[in-house]
């Protein structure tokens, strides 16, 4: 396990030194250089100063050294836009994302796990060809639709839900409005449920197939305990790699969701960001979500060598 | 969103269901006995057939149907904004007071082209660059594969919504930014297909009368890395689609006048409150259908594929 454990860390570091390697380039080819930031009427001389205050005169490397520097102390820039360290406005918005798609994620996989055992057990029937049917549907459909579409039919039309996210300050709000939570959570759930069930569905009819399903059977187990003792289990470790590498992918769902609800997490302050072009808000969000991405993956690795011992000796 | 992730486990792990009973064969009769398994395997996916008719009857669609359903869609006409449907406007107008149906045709051009293009940029450069990874090996692999799972850690929707500030958008520029997403997963599988292929005969016979390692790769390496390929390309339309029309939504899209699925689809949410549903559904409905469409025909290649490998 050490050995395994000290392979996976090593993966995601380097993954994550790609990832600032990546964001660094993305940084440095941003159009209109100094302009971009301190405005078309700068003078040559202001340039000049924001130039050599930044480094920005130095070999590529240097300057690569100086922003990984700058990261490792946990310093992510400051936004000329808001007028805040870029780590203050994550600190505020991101662990409102954290709850929106951790709440999401865990329904969804609440759903699509009996969801996906359901149709392996019955497969090639109506009920899994609907079922399938549907999921494609559910991932093929642009999430923005999908949450207005839940936005026209329950707010607008039946008044049951609110329109918008919580809007009061703090992770607190979420909670004194529990309301505002059910769309843009539902809008979530309804799309990662697509994406887990279908997966759930292989993992499942894949392991029915499996000479310990048959033994258990033969044993005189009634067909409910296979199903949830034998079939449920072995079914659900392929899931916990899934939902590692699918982090990036459901981070961008939330950032859509985010702006559809006006929901005011990160994605939200991402896009904002992205309208008025404040770049270090830009930098310093796209490298915090590819790292909690990267963690993520590593998390859901190391849970599934916990629970599934023959990783580790791959 | 998209479920790459997804896709690229199942590559690997799909159940294997019973396909259609291997035929005897030997010599020549063999290798014509693979393509036709492949096909029919293909076509025995009703999905499959289902995806192609869909794919086929939206490019004639857009491509033919304005030959036949003439609309003005260049001039704004504003004394016939938002007009419900009727039998002059069949599914009457948008908020500038273009024929919606006109504009559904001359927009999904734009989201197809788009959707082809990235695909093609994407699973060409994403080929190459598996192909040198998995042949060279070693260091070189590494870094390679390690530059793609870097990119992968990003979300896709950030690192496209950071590129789309940074540049002014245009048809170029949006194809451009999506390939730089959507050649990661193409990379991937024909690394591991490239892993195989190198240490076959044919590749060491070719290595065996001098062959360089670039004729190698393109003459030998990647033809036989077709089939994961087109895999991967027919995947990558269907999310290049739908990564548009996120952009669309989050203002970042194909800029006007030129019109596509996504575009239309945000700017007619605008008008939820007041129940002007042809401006909402047909254009989501468009965008539903080909991408699951794509997703058919993609899961019926990958499937028609395995069988071709099982029999190798």
């Amino acid at each position: 396990m050490t050995a395994y454990l000290a392979r996976r860390v090593g993966q995601a570091l380097i993954v994550i030194i790609g990832v600032s390697i990546a964001v660094f380039v993305l940084s440095r080819i941003l159009p209109g250089g100094p302009r971009a930031i301190l405005g078309a009427r700068a003078t040559p001389q202001q340039v000049h100063t924001f130039i050599v205050q930044n480094g920005l005169n130095k070999p590529l490397v240097v300057q690569y050294g100086v922003f990984l520097k700058l990261l490792l102390q946990g310093n992510l820039g400051y936004s000329y836009h808001y007028n805040q360290s870029v780590n203050s406005l994550l600190a505020s918005d991101l662990p409102k994302s954290a709850i929106l798609v951790g709440l999401s994620t865990l329904i969804a996989l609440a759903i699509a796990v009996p969801l996906g055992i359901m149709q392996a057990v019955r497969r090639y029937t109506l009920l899994d060809y609907t079922l399938t049917g549907a999921s494609f549907v559910g991932y093929s459909m642009p999430t923005f639709w999908l949450g207005t579409l839940l936005i026209a039919w329950f707010s607008i039309d039946l008044h049951i839900f609110p329109s918008e996210g919580p809007q009061s300050g703090g992770v607190a709000g979420i909670f004194t409005h529990p309301t505002a939570m059910v769309l843009p959570v539902a809008t979530l759930v309804v799309v990662n449920v697509a994406l887990f069930s279908r997966y759930m569905r292989s993992s499942a009819i894949e392991s029915l197939v499996q000479d310990f399903i048959r033994t258990a059977r033969s044993k005189g187990l009634s067909e409910r305990a296979v199903i949830t003792n034998h079939l449920l289990r072995n079914s659900l470790i392929p899931i916990v790699t899934l939902l590692g590498v699918s982090l990036p992918y459901i981070f961008s769902g939330a950032l859509i969701t985010e702006s559809v609800f006006n929901y005011p997490g990160m994605g939200l302050l991402f896009w904002n960001a992205a309208q008025v072009k404040d770049y270090a808000v830009l930098i310093g969000g796209t490298l915090v979500v590819s790292v909690a991405a990267v963690l993520g993956s590593l998390a859901a690795d190391l849970i599934y060598a916990a629970i599934d011992p023959r990783v580790r000796y791959r | 969103m998209s479920v790459l992730p997804g896709r690229a486990a199942s590559w690997a792990e799909q159940p294997q269901e019973p396909g259609p009973p291997a035929e005897a064969g030997a010599g020549e009769g063999r290798r014509a006995g693979i393509g036709r398994l492949f096909l029919e395997t293909f076509i025995q996916n009703r999905l499959a057939v289902l995806g192609v008719g869909i794919v086929v009857f939206f490019l004639l669609f857009c491509f033919v149907g304005p030959l036949i359903y003439h609309t003005d869609q260049i001039s704004v006409n504003l004394e016939q904004v938002s007009l419900r449907p009727s039998a002059s406007h069949l599914l009457g107008t948008d908020e500038t007071g273009y024929d919606q149906l006109g504009r559904l045709m001359v927009a999904g051009r734009t989201s197809l082209e788009v959707g082809f293009a990235a695909a093609v940029v994407g699973t060409t450069w994403g080929a190459l660059w598996g192909a040198v990874a998995g042949y060279f090996g070693k260091a070189i692999d590494s870094i390679l594969m390690r530059a793609v799972d870097s990119l992968l850690a990003i979300p896709p929707i950030f690192l496209l919504l950071f590129l789309a500030t940074a540049f002014t958008p245009s048809v170029v520029m949006l194809i451009f930014v999506v390939s730089l997403v959507s050649w990661l997963l193409p990379a991937r599988l024909v690394r591991g297909e490239t892993l195989s292929l190198r240490t076959r005969e044919f590749v060491q016979a070719a290595r065996g009368v001098g062959a360089k390692d670039r004729r190698i790769l393109l003459r030998h390496i990647l033809p036989n890395a077709i089939g994961p390929m087109i895999v991967a390309a027919t995947f990558a339309v269907a999310d290049a689609i739908l990564l548009v029309a996120g952009l669309s939504f989050l203002g970042l899209g194909i800029p006007p006048p030129a019109a596509n699925w996504g575009g239309m689809l945000s700017e007619g949410l605008t008008y939820i409150a007041r129940g002007y549903w042809w401006l909402i559904y047909p254009p989501g409905l468009c965008i539903v259908l080909v991408v699951v469409a794509f997703n058919f025909i993609g899961d019926a290649l990958r499937d028609a594929l395995e069988v071709r490998l099982q029999r190798r």
